[in-house]
């Protein structure tokens, strides 16, 4: 393992059932990098993602974190690690019955010491960042699509995770208010230093954010190739790939 | 740049003001970590209040180490205050990626936070609680309403309903609810039977527990236990399914299909109430009766079939009617709360909790209500 890759995927499947979506997976995610997961619809993106974040053991093979594996780690250990990601879910996932604020000041009264003056100072902090700056007091209800996911992205992180994980940031916003949610990833790997991983189909996303990418085909069920979307789309050996990033133009 | 390295020592945090060249100086040093002791906001701006005529604010953090949001966290408070101080803030000082930070959570102005409407006292707060509740009346005889104007529409056979939906809820009503009924009736029966057995006991009419019992069950308490069960079991469920689609847009859906809704969702939860809950009573009727035979047989000594005899004399078919009709009424009130909630319900997971408790209550205010309308009106028409 390079000394750079914080993540590493070995012959790695996943699936429901005992079915691999997606398997033989060998991939390596640089420290500080945004690593975008791509891939038509079906494919699996979310399955590798939900393996990655703890959610659903793999099929076979194994997924390292510093080197350490993920999944043959104990219990324990493995919650430990947990409370170094952060994850953006595709519709935030707030829990509804509590505000914004509360929503982001959970994670941090259950794992660290602070006081109610320093966790209030930090989640206002934390919405600011993400431009959600004196909405704390409103439910998640009681707000838009787009502010959701970034109410999603400061809970996400609230404990200044190592990783942060983000499923479809783009989905279902407009292309102002995804530009800016691409800027605000983008922002964060430079200022706070965490790897970033994101699973997107969305390519004004994957060009504009992207270091690093793998493609995932849903007919052959593994990774197709991986590499730098925009090398990618002059360069790949495969033509789906190309098709893919060229959005079906040949 | 966070330094996240296991194992090394870290410096305790500091802050401090300072005077300097032109203004005054925020010196940043040690690692600033969460949950390692910070410096604290409060003492830090209360000290630059007290620092006469500060016009300009600037930074130091050569004696930075690590740090992570505990940092920025506490800029943004003491460069919110300057700003509002009017004092100049430097920012050249910081180092690159909490400036970076610092711009980015100012980017956005904040937002004025939502100021709750002042509460109502007295005489307006009675007001809008009356208002609220002939809301809630009008909302329940509209949606009535739209049930029976969706009836008539089938009994013309114009109606959408899928048979398919209303044969497996029948299933769900009927059959599934069979133990818990069985048990809950035998049950009070029983109690009904012992009770009545100490009291008649005293005037040497032991015999009569069986009247007693089998009136009781027969006329009101079979359809009253069967419809409270299924005002917990069924109706819950039914405010739970409606309000979850209502939160997933899929009663939206049919909708813009041209679909009512009410006939679709309401309907054959409805028609399978109204369809099994008089069967089930039934059955609780004669769970009851046993529950009452088994007290008088192990506490009175009464054999079974001089109280089964008993019972048969004392419970004709016309108590029979009105336990069935009122178990029909009670079934009907159990779906339409029910589905009245959970067509009401609002979009989230915690609306969808209140919905189901809601349509609990609601369903057994109403089946107590029906009870007593109901023993009047039969009694009125002789039954």
């Amino acid at each position: 393992m390079s000394e750079a890759a914080q993540i590493r995927l070995e012959r790695l499947s996943v699936g429901y059932g005992g079915r691999a979506v997606q398997r033989d997976l060998d991939l390596e995610i640089r420290r500080g990098d945004i690593f975008v997961i791509m891939g038509g619809s079906g494919c699996g993106k979310s399955t590798l993602m939900r393996a990655m974040t703890g959610l659903l053991a793999p099929l076979a093979g194994r997924i390292l974190f510093d080197g350490e594996s993920f999944w043959e780690a104990s219990p324990a250990a493995r919650a430990r690690r947990i409370r170094r990601h952060g994850v953006m879910y595709q519709g935030g996932a707030l829990w509804s019955s509590m505000t914004l604020e509360e929503n982001v000041a959970l994670p941090l009264q259950q794992y660290t010491d602070l006081g109610p003056r320093q966790v209030r100072e930090l989640v206002d902090y934390k919405l600011a960042l993400v431009g959600l700056g004196g909405c704390g007091a409103l439910y998640p209800a009681e707000i838009s699509g787009g502010m959701r996911k970034r109410a999603g992205v400061a809970r996400a992180m609230a404990l200044d995770p190592e990783v942060l994980f983000f499923d479809e940031p783009s989905a279902g916003l407009d292309p102002l208010s995804a530009r800016l949610l691409d800027e605000l990833i983008v922002e964060l790997k430079h200022s706070l230093g965490a790897t970033m991983v994101v699973i997107t189909h969305d390519l004004a996303s994957i060009f504009a954010i992207a270091d690093e990418a793998v493609f995932l085909d849903a007919e052959r069920g593994t990774m197709l190739t991986t590499g730098d979307p925009r090398w990618l789309r002059e360069h790949a050996d495969d033509a789906r790939v190309r098709a893919f990033l060229r959005r079906g133009a040949a | 740049m966070v330094e996240r390295s296991a194992g090394r020592e870290y410096r305790p945090a500091r802050a401090e003001l300072v005077d300097g060249e032109g203004g005054v100086v925020l010196r940043l040093a040690g690692d600033w970590r969460l949950g390692a002791a910070l410096p604290a906001a409060d003492a830090l701006l209360a000290q630059l209040r007290g620092m006469s005529a500060v016009r300009r604010l600037g930074f130091d953090s050569v004696e930075l180490g690590a740090w992570d949001s505990s940092l920025p966290s506490l800029l943004l408070a003491v460069r919110a205050h300057c700003r509002a101080q009017g004092i100049e803030v430097v920012g050249a000082g910081l180092p690159e990626g909490a400036e970076t930070l610092l711009r980015l959570a100012e980017a956005v102005p904040m937002q004025s936070p939502r100021v709750a409407a002042p509460r109502p006292r007295g005489l307006a707060r009675l007001g809008e609680r009356v208002i609220a509740v002939a809301g809630a009346a009008a909302a329940l005889f509209a949606f009535v309403g739209e049930v029976v104007l969706a009836l008539g529409r089938l009994v013309r056979g114009r109606a959408r309903l899928r048979y398919a939906d209303f044969w497996l809820i029948v299933q769900q009503v009927g059959a599934e609810a069979l133990p818990i009924v069985s048990l809950v009736s035998f049950l009070v029966g029983l109690i009904l039977g012992y009770i009545g057995d100490q009291q008649l006991a005293r005037f040497g009419a032991r015999i009569y527990v069986a009247d007693l019992v089998g009136l009781a069950v027969v006329m009101q308490i079979g359809a009253l236990v069967t419809a409270i069960v299924l005002a917990g079991r069924t109706g819950a469920a039914f405010a739970a399914q409606l309000g979850s689609m209502q939160a997933n847009e899929e009663i939206d859906a049919l909708r813009t299909l041209g679909i009512d809704p009410v006939e679709f969702l309401v309907l054959p939860r409805l028609l399978a109430l109204i369809a099994m809950t008089p069967l089930l009573a039934l059955y609780a009727d004669l769970m009851g009766i046993l529950g009452g035979a088994f007290a008088a047989a192990v506490v009175g000594g009464i054999n079974p079939t001089e109280y089964a005899v008993q019972t048969i004399d004392a419970v004709g078919w016309n108590h029979f009617v009105q336990g069935l009709i009122s178990a029909a009424v009670y079934g009907a009130v159990v779906a339409v709360s029910g589905c009245l909630r959970g067509m009401q319900s609002g979009r989230d997971a915690a609306a969808v909790g209140a919905t189901t408790t809601s349509a609990v209550v609601t369903a057994i205010l109403h089946i107590v209500i029906a009870a007593a309308v109901l023993t009047v009106l039969f009694d009125a028409v002789g039954l």
